[in-house]
């Protein structure tokens, strides 16, 4: 990986402003600041290379009114922000994984246009913003991936690791980076290398047209790297395998005429060994079966004959790893995860943090905040009568005089946001009861939670543990999928299922959200806490779990699935201390009713 | 300002291009949305917009653009009673460009709405307004790139103004009302979030854009980025022609809008569907009924065919369904099954 790494920086830095950047995932090791210093070794001398921090503000990033030089000149004074400062170079943002998704569709926005235009605090100016970002994404596990929208427009994706071998690869000095860049605009390529590129994205399932056009860029970066003026074979399998490889959703269709199946997800996923080893010979084996197969519209596959498009789509998928493809479907399903920016401490009683709405007139005192901006504001029509009213006592007039009822200080709101956690039990006792009208019962619960605009999560218990399906999520179409895609059968982890309820809860609470849990079972647990079978154990552990959820004063709700009311559910109702609804005879309106009900009551 | 990737030269996509041509011709169609997966083109269509609407006429030195023959905001109206006195010349209007303004992300509440101008404030001691974004959009369009993300308060503004066509600024000691009708243009990918019912209902049309799955058009589509980004210039002089035409063909549509007759047939088949996709409230009969009098303009016709009312009903209707959780389909298999229904059964509804 690390030849790759290194061709990565070069590439970079040949054309960082058309390539977006480069998505770092790598622990903070020696191996990824090595690979920065070469990175700014490779870039020519004077290019701007900034950090930005993780929870940077609008007016440190876009730019805004200097306050102080403001105040100084008597008249608005622009302050340049991170983004403009770094025109024509690159920035680094730490911590890309924890990136909210509003900053990273202002990095998108930039990337796309080139300029930041900025309507902020009165002024009205945009500026221009060429530059590459490099992403660092410390994201340790699939639930920790950088903003999607920000990734897809970043050209590479580099995965290192903090023990990987610095095995040497290629090396590129500045000088050569220099005249790559000189050369880059005199480089041709011709239709078939982008025909090539574009269908083996295609075949790849790449969706994203950004892929190919940053893979028709890099294969050029490359050519001029290499001091050639066209786009040759070597530059496409280049790009190929640094662009489109890594965002690989799905192995193209075998080649081999012995591979009956239409293709069927199993079967594909163990192909990567046979295609991949060989190129030439898939290319030839394709070549004779292209004419025994003409091309069929519903398959995706290439229907090029073009050895180039065959090699170029070997060349990506040699640099598909093992188990790619299965973190890639884990990252699909939580790739729109929003993810928060630190961690709240206590929940958020009073309004004095949260997300600010606006200023009002009044005296910061109790720990409210003031807002210097509007206070100034305020101030700013009365100074010329103000001044003239101040008589000058030791010849010198007061620059602004500001009094106590220009005060205002910034108002808070709380974001007040529920969050219901659905816990759903889908081991056997429950699928063969009533997994399907729970299901449906959840939706209907959706619907009322896209209503009032709730967040939701779904989290499924079966065999040995519980899981969570869905992240917190506004999205009801994910829910519903997720929901849809859920097994059921084996056995009954009910302790575990709670616990791993009351540690969501307690996240959403930290951060200041209400949750509400909403438990679908049928209250017989079979599996203890230690993970084994046992129901007089499973039934204590769960009971114990149940008490500290009551404990902790979470919102709950305990929807008894089984066919006729139990007693082993509503004693856990008693101990979680939770609102319990027998289904059976309770539509899924009541159900509804239910949430509702323990919504307004917290 | 850098030149931006000519409208004719964006491949496929023919519904957005549909869409935003559509309320170019109408502009009391509504807004348009579209929503669509990356890197579809939906930022770069609309930005193109710009260069293909004809120009307008406006007063001079109005912040607000207003149109010379309706000239409301306040300063047009002081000038109007200072002019009079003072009989000043008669070139009082100009040709300027519609304005498509773009809404940037982080964008502060006091450059949208208008606030007191704060170096004249602090330079000279007068409290004077100074317009914001709604102003600068109005006549015009209002972009908003990833709009599912933009700030409530924001939205709350939008939601009020683009409903009334008004901007009343009630702030700093200052009260101003000055009007802000604007054509509300909104992208976004939906999985990063969903938009408030109240937002949606703002907009005429809603588009769905996909990645276009057959080779040749993303090979033309990479091609022709590549080509505009070798040499800007030459591209959009390329392309220059294409989009002259695109142009004339509004400018025609909009003189041919006025005539465009709406027989009976065609709101009685708007509204049959409109209940039988049970939308709430008239607006989805009223815009499905513009637009496609719109389209009709464009496509020359004289009165408007139920062609033109099943090629914009998808765009027109698919944003204002109620919410199905138990529904997988997706809202626009639900529009075209209900015109599958309509026009199946009974082939002479329409036409007897």
């Amino acid at each position: 990986m690390q030849g790759d790494a290194a061709t990565i920086a070069a590439l970079f830095a040949v054309d960082p402003v058309g390539l977006g950047g480069v998505a770092v995932r790598a622990p903070a090791c020696d191996n990824r600041d090595q690979w920065l210093a070469l990175l700014k070794s490779l870039l020519p001398a004077q290019t701007p290379l900034r950090r930005v921090p993780l929870n940077i503000n609008d007016t440190a990033l876009l730019g805004g009114l200097d306050l102080g030089a403001t105040l100084q000149a008597g008249k608005p004074m622009a302050l340049q922000g991170l983004l403009s400062q770094a025109d024509g170079g690159v920035l680094v943002l730490a911590m890309a994984e924890r990136m909210s998704l509003s900053s990273a569709a202002r990095f998108g926005h930039v990337l796309d246009t080139g300029v930041v235009a900025l309507q902020r605090d009165g002024l009205d100016t945009s500026a221009k913003a060429k530059l590459g970002l490099v992403a660092l994404d410390e994201g340790a596990s699939d639930d920790e991936q950088m903003p999607a929208g920000l990734a897809d427009r970043l050209a590479f994706r580099l995965l290192m690791g903090a023990q990987d071998a610095g095995e040497e690869g290629p090396e590129w000095t500045a000088q050569e980076v220099l005249s790559a860049r000189q050369r880059l605009p005199r480089v041709t390529m011709d239709d078939e290398a982008v025909q090539a590129l574009c269908a083996a994205a295609l075949a790849l399932g790449i969706d994203s047209l950004r892929a190919s056009v940053f893979a028709v860029r890099v294969a050029r970066a490359a050519a001029a790297l290499a001091g050639s003026d066209t786009v040759e074979e070597e530059h496409t399998g280049v790009a190929a395998r640094l662009v489109l490889a890594p965002r690989a959703s799905r192995l193209p269709p075998a080649p081999e005429p012995e591979n009956e199946t239409p293709d069927s997800p199993e079967d594909t996923e163990q192909q990567p060994e046979q295609s991949t080893s060989e190129p030439q010979e898939a290319q030839q084996q394709n070549e004779s079966n292209a004419d025994d197969e003409p091309s069929d519209t519903k398959d995706e596959a290439p229907s090029l004959p073009e050895n180039l498009a065959d090699l170029v789509l070997a060349a990506a998928q040699a640099a598909i790893p093992d188990g790619l493809l299965a973190s890639l479907k884990i990252g699909k399903l939580q790739r729109a995860k929003t993810p928060t920016s630190g961690s709240a401490g206590a929940l958020q009683k009073n309004a004095l943090r949260g997300r600010p709405v606006g200023a009002r007139k009044g005296e910061p005192r109790a720990g409210q905040r003031i807002n210097v901006l509007e206070t100034l504001r305020a101030a700013a029509p009365w100074q010329r009568l103000r001044q003239r009213q101040i008589a000058p006592t030791d010849g010198q007039k007061p620059r602004i005089v500001v009094r106590k009822e220009d005060f205002h200080v910034t108002r808070f709101r709380q974001s007040g946001q529920t969050t219901t956690v659905f816990v759903v039990d889908a081991s056997g006792s429950s699928a063969l009861n009533r997994l399907a009208e729970a299901k449906g019962a959840v939706e209907l619960l959706l619907a009322d939670c896209y209503v009032r605009r709730d967040s939701v999560a779904v989290l499924a218990f079966r065999g040995q543990s519980a899981e969570l399906i869905l992240p917190p999520t506004r999205s009801l179409a994910r829910a519903k999928r997720s929901l849809a895609g859920l097994p059921g059968g084996g056995g009954t982890p009910l302790a575990h299922a709670i616990d791993a309820s009351m540690l969501l809860a307690d996240q959403l609470r930290k951060k200041g959200e209400t949750p509400i849990v909403v438990l679908l079972t049928d209250g017989k647990g079979n599996i203890a806490r230690d993970g084994r079978p046992g129901r007089a154990q499973a039934a204590t552990d769960a009971l114990a779990a149940a008490t500290e959820m009551r404990l902790r004063g979470f919102s709950t709700l305990l929807v008894d699935t089984s066919p006729q009311a139990q007693d082993a559910a509503k004693h856990l109702a008693n101990a979680m201390g939770a609102h319990y609804l027998a289904l059976p005879y309770a539509g899924a309106n009541a159900l509804n009713q239910a949430v509702r009900e323990v919504a307004g009551r917290s | 300002m850098s030149l931006t990737f000519p409208f004719s030269a964006i491949v496929g996509q023919d519904d957005m291009k549909m869409a935003i041509m559509l309320t170019a011709i109408d502009p009391s169609i509504g807004g348009v949305l579209v929503l669509g997966d990356r890197g579809t083109g939906k930022s770069t269509a609309v930005r193109a917009l710009a260069a293909l609407l004809p120009k307008m006429r406006a007063v001079i030195a109005c912040p607000y653009g207003c149109d010379p023959d309706n000239a409301k905001c306040p300063n047009c109206v002081a000038h109007a009673t200072a002019g009079r006195k003072t009989e000043s010349s008669k070139k009082t209007s100009h040709w300027v460009s519609v304005p498509v303004v773009d809404l940037p992300l982080g964008a502060t509440e006091d450059r949208v709405v208008g606030a007191l101008d704060l170096e004249r404030a602090l330079s000279q001691g007068i409290k004077a307004f100074e317009p914001g974004l709604l102003a600068r959009a109005n006549r015009g369009y209002l972009y908003i790139d990833e709009v599912n993300l933009l700030e409530d308060h924001l939205v709350d503004l939008l939601i009020d103004v683009a409903a009334s066509g008004e901007n009343v600024v009630e702030r700093e000691g200052l009260s101003v009302r000055h009007p802000a009708r604007f054509v509300l243009i909104g992208s976004g990918n939906p999985e990063e979030g969903e938009l408030r019912p109240q937002l949606l209902d703002r907009f005429g049309l809603s588009v769905e854009v996909k990645t276009p799955d057959l080779l040749a058009q993303r090979v033309e589509v990479v091609k022709r980025r590549d080509a505009f980004e070798q040499s800007p210039q030459a591209f959009t002089e390329h392309w220059k022609k294409e989009d002259d035409r695109v142009r004339r063909s509004i400018v025609a549509a909009k003189k041919r809008l006025p005539d465009v007759a709406i027989p009976d047939e065609a709101r009685e088949f708007a509204a049959q569907l409109c209940m039988s996709l049970g939308t709430d409230g008239l607006r989805g009969d009223l815009t499905l009924v513009r637009a496609a009098r719109a389209e009709a303009a464009l496509q020359g016709a004289r009165k408007v065919e139920r062609a033109h009312l099943i090629r914009v009903a998808p765009s027109a209707l698919r944003h204002r369904l109620r919410r199905n959780p138990l529904d997988d389909s997706g809202s626009s298999t639900r529009v075209e099954r209900a015109l599958a229904e309509l026009t199946a059964p009974k082939p002479d509804a329409f036409n007897s």
